[in-house]
């Protein structure tokens, strides 16, 4: 077996625990998205054209509350600004590669192949770009068709299920237990709390603007925290 | 429901937008380090919105026609819980759930 393919192996054995979380969470997707009065080609244009899970629920939310589009655009692209980072963090390692090949990337970059790809060359930091890329798409092959083939199913679910079977709170369990695993330091915590606090005492604001005050004031306090913290070791 | 306009002008719009972020550094060649201030912000942003997203429909959710509900906020509470406790989603996500459904079932 050349590099490479062995690259692309350890991508997919890396990335395959992360289907037990993908896999439900784009058959929600489906479900959520249709019964918000979406249909099937729909849902599927969707995550097929988005491929961002937590944002395309933020936006499903968002747009169900009758916000402004810039408030629901707002909020869901904020979801997906963690990814800037993402980008910044791979881009010297597949620099070499050619600029199409590097824009397909883009487009498969969500959190589990980023994940997968930066543990993987922390292991092994002299791998050639080919074979980081490779790495990179063990992942995707292991997540993206699951993503795709589990919405579809979601969206057939939910067309199925009687609206008074509502699963109106399976989105903001869903959304609790992402963030939860994250809270892994006092200012995440803080910036978390705040969120909570601000959301709630600011949820009469209109349009839901009240959610990108809290928002925003939450990241800040983080990164603030974060920098206090550092300067005071 | 969704409103169908709205969706066709978010659908074009978050997919560039998202596709934009991703592409941004990956795509130009240069590689340059962002300012320590930005990545510190970006850090949080996750966790940031998406409490916010949800706490004003756990504390009054829509299906109870914002009466807060002891069963949606106990299994929200749980999720929390659990999710901080073993790092593990989809733990959370089946504590939360299995709290829920116990708790309409018995006591709402």
């Amino acid at each position: 077996m050349t590099p490479t393919a062995k690259a692309f192996l350890r991508g997919l054995i890396a990335a395959s625990p992360m289907t037990v979380v993908v896999g439900p969470f784009a058959v929600l997707f489906g479900v959520v998205a249709t019964e918000a009065g979406l249909n099937v080609a729909e849902t599927m244009l969707f995550t097929i054209s988005v491929f961002a899970g937590a944002s395309q629920f933020a936006a499903l939310q968002t747009m169900q509350e009758n916000a402004p589009v810039i408030v629901v655009l707002a909020t869901a692209l904020a979801v997906n600004l963690r990814m800037v980072m993402y980008s910044v963090t791979l881009a010297p390692h597949f620099g070499t590669l050619p600029l199409r090949s590097r824009a397909l990337m883009a487009y498969f970059l969500v959190d589990q192949s980023f994940a997968t790809t930066v543990a993987e060359i922390d292991r092994k930091p002299d791998m050639t770009a080919a074979e980081k890329r490779a790495v990179f798409y063990g992942a995707v092959v292991a997540v993206a068709p699951l993503w795709f083939a589990a919405s579809f199913a979601g969206a057939m679910i939910g067309r199925a299920l009687p609206p008074e079977y509502a699963l109106d709170f399976a989105l903001p369990i869903t959304f609790l237990a992402m963030v939860a695993p994250m809270l892994r330091s006092l200012p995440h915590l803080v910036a978390a709390g705040m969120s909570i606090a601000l959301s709630l005492l600011l949820a009469g604001m209109p349009y839901g603007t009240g959610l990108l005050v809290a928002a925003s004031v939450a990241m800040a306090a983080g990164a603030g925290l974060e920098r206090w913290l550092e300067a005071r070791r | 429901m969704i409103d169908k306009t709205a969706f066709w002008i978010v659908l074009p719009v978050l997919a560039l937008g998202t596709y934009a972020i991703r592409f941004s550094f990956l795509g130009t060649l240069g590689a340059r380090p962002l300012p320590d201030w930005l990545t510190r912000c970006l850090r949080y942003t996750a966790v940031a919105v998406l409490p916010a997203l949800v706490a004003p429909g756990v504390l009054w959710p829509a299906a109870t026609e914002g009466q807060t509900d002891p069963a949606r906020l106990a299994a929200a509470g749980v999720t929390l819980l659990v999710g901080i406790v073993t790092r593990s989603t989809l733990g959370a996500i089946l504590a939360g759930g299995a709290t829920l459904y116990a708790l309409l079932a018995t006591v709402g």
